[in-house]
């Protein structure tokens, strides 16, 4: 089943087409790797299927809602993790979750639970009380990541959640997003690093605005005739005309 | 609504957080309270006045006394020739000139009148204007003195005579200060509630969280509503610092009551703060917008009547005045505080606010975009 169909989605910015009639679909549960260069337009996609940037053309659904008419009861339904921080830094631990829970209208009787649970899930019962600014990087993506799926919802979509992080993380953040995915949550991410995308179910390459290639690691492998996921996608995007910015 | 609440809640440990904004808060009262009023004050004294003796009389010479005792002129000098006076006007020594003539002690007494001439520097049009008149008064007064003096009879079988007395309502004394007071009062909210919650706006745009708020359901009301909150209480936390202040340092308390002050302040703060929304959401980064807040705030500054008098200003600069919240509550302050106007003598001005606040308020929720 799927949780997100899109097709011919566009997004353009004057005379600039950043994304570029896409199609593709998620399935309900899977981990969706949604690959590409600086500039090829994976944010602006993303932004579209979240409802915070409004297509040019094109339709498509997310978690069964109308991208383009529902796109406030989209937000229901899922989790977003910006590229840039997007946990407030003035804010103390406990008083990030605790927003974001309620802005999903929960309960402050299970917010208090949940926090407590997932504090000590993360080790970071000690953290409670730390503002989020002094927290290390890596700390500081497992938090947001965590706020982002503390509504439980279907989709959570992480624009590059590992940017900057070190090895060590990176794989601790790779378990979270597994457990993620054993409770159902289905998950969409966006990734610089090639060995990320061997760990998702399929993965996508954008090209120039456009899907080249879309696929599981390991068939997209036996296509191009690759030893691993790195030499795909220097294989395709060595076709790339556009430079960043 | 719990939405709302889990905001509000946010914006309020953010601003206790803030290193400048809960200081400012008691500061800022104090500070332009205690300073304003005095530096900014439209009375003229200490006007340097040259005269022209050429009578060198017993009259001239108590005409010169009583002028000398005033506390409006400096006597720079007494002379005897006109040039040598506006000699000193050209060297900015002297600001305006009386000219007292030869036969004035015998004109005084046979003519039953004599002639003096005034000349004022108009340079500063406002100490010209304040200076002739000033001086007037004195030699009317001068005038009348004599008049009892030389003849005692005369003055009670005088054809009809028409003596002039001035009653200034509601602020007898012509006090700048209290005329002021109320107006510095809605200088600072305007300042403090139509800039910050502008500016922080386009600070979570900028750090970016803001678009992790548009990506959940929060809902656009809600989240501009717990925006402007916060700084109502502000407001309000300012105004009664302010009475309280004007209390202690002046001994000025408005005449009408404090229920009409804050009834009106309410509806003022819903619509100032708005009016610094509407600015944030058409603003990308803070640098466009502290320009354009401070271009606003300067435009409903000045054409507030808050300095000059609305009904002297040009028709065009009357239209923007009467478009202008500001106008309205300055309005209001100064008619509780000096003339103690109660909530049904303020329906126009008040009803002019209320839409100020409904329009600006509906604009700032229709130009939020959740979706770019």
């Amino acid at each position: 089943m799927e949780v997100i169909k899109v097709s011919n989605l566009t997004k353009k910015f004057g005379n600039f087409t950043a994304v570029d009639h896409i199609s593709f679909d998620v399935r309900r549960g899977e981990i969706f790797g949604f690959l590409g260069a600086n500039g090829a337009g994976k944010t602006t996609a993303m932004q579209m299927l979240c409802g915070i940037s409004k297509p040019t053309s094109g339709k498509g659904t997310v978690a069964g809602y109308d991208i383009l008419r529902e796109n406030e009861k989209i937000k229901r339904n899922i989790g977003y993790m910006s590229q840039k921080f997007s946990l407030y830094e003035d804010l103390k631990v406990w008083e990030n979750i605790r927003l974001f829970g309620g802005i999903y209208g929960m309960t402050d009787h299970e917010i208090n639970e949940k926090t407590d649970e997932l504090l000590y899930r993360l080790k970071f019962e000690k953290e409670r009380n730390t503002m989020v600014k002094s927290l290390p990087l890596g700390w500081k993506q497992k938090l947001a990541f965590s706020v982002a799926i503390f509504h439980t919802p279907q989709i959570v979509f992480l624009d590059e959640p590992t940017g900057g992080v070190d090895p060590a993380m990176r794989r601790q953040f790779w378990e979270m997003i597994y457990e993620a995915s054993d409770q159902g949550i289905t998950v969409f991410v966006t990734t610089h690093y090639m060995d990320e995308a061997e760990y998702c179910n399929r993965v996508s390459i954008m090209v120039d605005g456009r899907i080249d290639a879309l696929d599981t690691p390991q068939n997209l492998k036996e296509i191009y005739q690759a030893q691993n996921m790195d030499e795909v996608f220097r294989k395709l995007a060595r076709k790339a005309t556009r430079i960043e910015n | 609504m719990s939405q709302l609440k889990y905001l509000v809640e946010k914006e309020f440990k953010q601003i206790s957080r803030n290193a400048i904004i809960p200081k400012m808060i008691v500061l800022y009262p104090v500070l332009v309270l205690l300073i304003f009023p005095w530096a900014i004050n439209f009375e003229v004294k200490n006007i340097k006045i040259h005269v022209v003796d050429n009578a060198k009389s017993a009259y001239s010479q108590r005409l010169i006394n009583k002028i000398d005792a005033s506390a409006y002129f400096i006597l720079t000098d007494i002379s005897s020739g006109y040039n040598a006076a506006i000699g000193d006007i050209e060297r900015d020594k002297s600001d305006i000139i009386l000219e007292i003539p030869v036969s004035f002690d015998t004109d005084m007494v046979k003519e039953r009148h004599a002639n003096v001439m005034i000349s004022a520097n108009a340079v500063n049009s406002t100490q010209g204007l304040l200076g002739n008149n000033y001086l007037t008064q004195i030699i009317n007064d001068f005038s009348q003195e004599l008049r009892t003096e030389l003849f005692p009879a005369a003055t009670l079988s005088n054809a009809p005579h028409i003596d002039v007395v001035t009653d200034f309502r509601y602020n007898k004394r012509l006090d700048y200060k209290s005329f002021m007071l109320p107006a510095f009062i809605v200088l600072m909210i305007t300042l403090i509630c139509g800039i910050l919650p502008s500016l922080n706006i386009v600070i979570e745009k900028e750090t970016g969280t803001i678009q992790q708020i548009n990506a959940t359901p929060v809902s656009k009301f809600n989240f501009i509503l717990a925006k402007l909150i916060p700084y109502w209480i502000i407001g309000l936390i300012i105004l009664t610092l302010s009475f309280f202040l004007t209390w202690i340092i002046y001994g000025l308390l408005p005449s009408g009551s404090f229920v009409t002050l804050y009834i009106s302040a309410v509806i003022f703060l819903l619509g100032i703060t708005g009016l610094g929304i509407i600015i944030s959401n058409y603003s990308e980064t803070l640098q466009q917008s502290m320009f354009l807040v401070m271009f606003f705030i300067l435009i409903i500054i000045l054409l507030s009547g808050m300095f000059t008098p609305i009904s002297a200003m040009p028709g065009w600069a009357q239209v923007i005045a009467h478009a202008n919240p500001l106008t309205y509550f300055i309005e209001i302050m100064r008619l509780v505080y000096l003339k103690g106007s109660s909530l049904s003598d303020l329906l126009r001005p008040l009803m002019w606010l209320a839409g100020f606040s409904v329009l600006f308020n509906t604009w700032a929720v229709l130009s939020y975009k959740k979706r770019g």
